[in-house]
């Protein structure tokens, strides 16, 4: 392997992945997708999407531009329900209910499914009103409840000691790594079963990525994970699997090991190893 | 020279000038208007002056030089007078000379070349009246009942300390008349109307009559006290009388519960005369109109304003916004909303006059008309909302800048990041939630910015009010002590329709043009502070929410 390994001084081919040995087969699903096609007029995106996202371990999206990784991340909480073009068929589902059934109320489904974008979004809030946001939502207003599980939320994400003086700051003074991770207190303050991550520290400098990674990394003991990501280097860093994406169709999902190191495809290969992409 | 076309100087000194001749524009109409409207409270000094008429007679004439303008002398010869040769120009006084009621004209024109012994006698009085504008002569004598109290010098002092007596009477009687009467007035019109709407609605049972009938003699026993003690002040304050000499020599007597104050302007100091002219102007924003408008204070029309714009940014902002809202966040963007967008802009076109005619036609004889069909029949035939008022202003001005208020919301909306409201929603936050929360709060500067430019536009605005509720002298103010204290369907007084009738329907126009340029002073101000408030709040919004500019 070439230096193209070593990143933020992480050797990817010693790296412990004890915890993962597991395979695919052998897990639980919290969320499968069943052939999936989308479109977005009279384009397709996806195309005969299979798959399904383990509990409780980091699943990574990569693949070139376009290929349609954060459409799909955007299935899972219906976040292309904004796009008036937008037309799903197929079936997703989440804890075995089809989350495209008409029964499903959005709202509810995205309290399961959080999500993270590329660009950190904060409102231009306080600090401890931007995690708290969710919360108010479901109609909690008890004061004592929301100063916990802005503290639980705040600590879950590492950002407790940088801002706990000043939580009533505008959280728009934050510095960018800050602010993501102000976002993923957020999202994880109202308690997920999945969190979605949409290149989360593709707008950050290396050390906050180096702070997000990490926090993904104890993130996942408690929430399923799903990141999307052009770094392929943060994928085999963070993830336990490894779906690899193509021109709207799913061309490789396996554990991120084998995928990285013995892929089946030649596509997956031109890519991981940097002919195109 | 083709080099310096080519780089670009001979445009940014362009739009330079361009900018410079603007503000130059701007700067010189507020300096005219501040000029010529603030001078007219300062006491100038009063000439005494010996004047030969084309006739070669001699009079005397006493006033105050109020315009100095200069004449062609082809123009001057006509109106009879000799000039020497070599003179091609003449100059003119315009002098004031007051005493209308004896003269029948406030003002005089007068050649300076035939104005001889000028002199400013220190002694010369100037009093404001309540009628008759001023008079300009010698103080001779004070009476009281009739009988001589003081003359010469000492007239001088006692006509102070009696003055100051009068004054209060005057108060007192104006207190009692507005405050008192006015209450009386009004809660006897209410009983009338008690006692029709029980009798349209065949209730009116002998018992209702009785008690109505007892309420009313309560009230008439009351007015009468008043009215009673109305008359002593009034007999109190005719007591006192001055003896005055005019410039033709005549001696007039002047009741003082007819003058408003006196002063000797050729004896005053520098202090003496700023603090005249402090007194003048507090009268002028705080006082009540006399003599048809040209006379006295203006505060109705301030007020009017002031409340009419207040109440037109209450009725246009819920509106525009909730409209803006709509259209932007819930529509389906298609050809129906880009035409009505494009209707929405093309309604800011329209002329002014135009809103005011649907006012008319719409608001206040359609709607009003059936308001008071519906709810004040009593009145009727006397009309309530059935005839132009402050409410029907405000409603026509709030649908005039309408769109103003819904393209800035609009405007707004849009700028807000896909990021925030995608933000909210993946929180599990449905759209009304993420709009209430988030949304809104963020276009609130924007919405502020729509309600600057409505309130510019609308306070400025006076050809749609004549049509829908302005009027030359409104009785009562449209907010008062009487139940239920706000009268929308009153008739108010307006600072830009007080211009125009004091300018050009008054009928002591020379009088009244000073008054032309302070009241315009003073609407530009009135209209600067309802700005200047709005920008201060969508400053400190814009503070609150900056992640627009933050990006």
């Amino acid at each position: 392997m070439t230096a193209d390994n070593m990143t933020h001084g992480i050797d990817l081919d010693n790296l412990d992945r004890s915890q993962n040995d597991t395979r695919l087969e052998d897990e639980k699903l919290v969320i499968s997708v069943e052939n999936l096609n989308l479109f977005y007029g009279p384009t397709q995106a996806l195309f005969d999407i299979n798959m399904g996202i383990p509990e409780h371990k980091v699943t990574a999206f990569i693949g070139p531009s376009g290929c349609g990784k954060s459409t799909l991340l955007r299935c899972f909480n219906r976040m292309n329900d904004l796009v008036d073009i937008c037309q799903v068929n197929g079936k997703i589902t989440l804890d075995g209910q089809d989350i495209y059934s008409k029964k499903i109320n959005v709202a509810d489904l995205r309290r399961k499914v959080g999500m993270v974008f590329q660009k950190p979004n904060p409102f231009p809030k306080s600090i401890y009103e931007n995690v708290a946001y969710g919360l108010r939502i479901q109609g909690i207003k008890d004061k004592r409840r929301l100063d916990e599980s802005v503290e639980k939320a705040l600590k879950g994400a590492a950002l407790w000691d940088e801002v706990k003086d000043r939580m009533q700051e505008n959280a728009l003074g934050l510095s960018g790594g800050q602010q993501q991770r102000l976002v993923i207190a957020r999202a994880i303050a109202i308690e997920p079963e999945v969190l979605l991550l949409d290149e989360p520290a593709s707008a950050l400098d290396p050390i906050s990525t180096l702070k997000i990674e990490e926090l993904i990394y104890e993130l996942k003991k408690k929430y399923t994970i799903v990141i999307v990501t052009h770094n392929m280097q943060q994928a085999a860093r963070v993830s336990d699997y490894t779906a690899f994406m193509y021109l709207g169709q799913m061309v490789e999902f396996k554990d991120t090991n084998t995928l990285f190191t013995n892929p089946s495809e030649k596509k997956t290969e031109d890519y991981i190893t940097g002919r195109y992409g | 020279m083709n080099s310096w076309f080519k780089s670009g100087q001979p445009w940014i000194w362009l739009n330079a000038g361009a900018v410079s001749v603007s503000l130059i524009m701007v700067f010189g109409l507020v300096l005219l208007i501040s000029v010529r409207g603030l001078t007219y409270f300062w006491p100038s000094d009063v000439i005494d002056a010996t004047y030969m008429t084309p006739s070669g007679d001699t009079r005397r004439v006493i006033g105050e030089i109020d315009a100095v303008e200069t004449i062609p002398r082809v123009q001057a010869a006509d109106s009879g007078y000799q000039f020497e040769e070599g003179k091609e120009e003449l100059t003119r006084y315009l002098l004031k000379t007051g005493n209308r009621d004896v003269t029948g004209a406030d003002f005089q024109l007068a050649f300076a070349d035939f104005l001889t012994d000028i002199s400013y006698p220190e002694d010369l009085l100037v009093a404001e009246r309540h009628e008759w504008g001023n008079f300009y002569g010698f103080l001779l004598k004070i009476k009281e009942n009739g009988q001589v109290v003081a003359e010469g010098e000492q007239a001088r002092d006692e006509l102070e300390k009696r003055l100051e007596r009068s004054t209060e009477l005057h108060e007192r009687i104006k207190d009692i008349q507005k405050g008192e009467i006015g209450a009386i007035n009004y809660q006897m019109e209410q009983l009338r109307l008690e006692k029709r709407e029980l009798e349209l609605e065949k209730e009116l049972t002998a018992e209702a009559e009785q008690d109505i009938e007892a309420r009313r003699q309560a009230l008439e026993a009351k007015y009468r006290v008043l009215e009673g003690k109305l008359e002593d002040l009034y007999r109190q304050n005719q007591r006192d009388s001055m003896l005055a000499e005019t410039m033709s020599g005549r001696q007039i007597e002047i009741p003082l519960a007819k003058v408003v104050r006196t002063y000797y302007p050729n004896n005053m100091g520098l202090i003496e005369k700023t603090g005249f002219y402090l007194a003048k102007v507090w009268e002028f924003v705080s006082d009540e109109p006399r003599e048809s408008n040209t006379e006295g204070g203006i505060f109705p029309a301030i007020f009017g304003t002031v409340m009419m714009v207040l109440i037109m940014s209450v009725l246009v902002t819920p509106f525009g916004v909730i409209a803006a809202i709509y259209l932007r966040e819930y529509a389906t963007q298609g050809p129906i909303i880009r035409t009505i967008r494009i209707a929405v802009n093309n309604l800011a076109g329209v002329p002014s006059i135009v809103y005011g005619v649907f006012g008319l036609g719409f608001f206040v004889y359609f709607l009003g008309g059936n308001i008071d069909q519906l709810f004040f029949p009593e009145a009727l035939p006397a009309p309530t909302f059935g005839t132009p008022g402050i409410m029907w202003s405000s409603l026509t001005l709030a649908l005039l800048t309408l769109p103003v208020v819904i393209v800035s919301t609009e405007e707004g909306l849009s700028r807000i990041p896909r990021s925030i409201r995608e933000g909210s929603l993946a929180l599990g936050a449905t759209k009304a939630e993420t709009l209430w929360r988030t949304i809104i709060p963020m276009a609130s500067p924007a919405m502020m910015t729509g309600l600057i430019l409505a309130v510019a536009r609308a306070a400025g605005e006076v050809a749609p009010l004549m049509l829908v509720g302005v009027v030359k002298l409104a009785p009562n103010l449209p907010l008062d002590g009487n139940f239920p204290y706000l009268h929308l369907e009153r008739k108010f007084m307006h600072l830009g329709f007080h211009i125009y009738d004091v300018g050009f329907q008054s009928p002591n126009v020379e009088a009244a043009r000073p008054l032309v340029y302070a009241t315009s002073l003073l609407l530009i101000l009135v209209i600067v502070a309802l700005n200047l408030s709005a920008i201060h709040i969508r400053n400190r919004l814009r503070e609150k929410y900056r992640a627009l500019e933050g990006g």
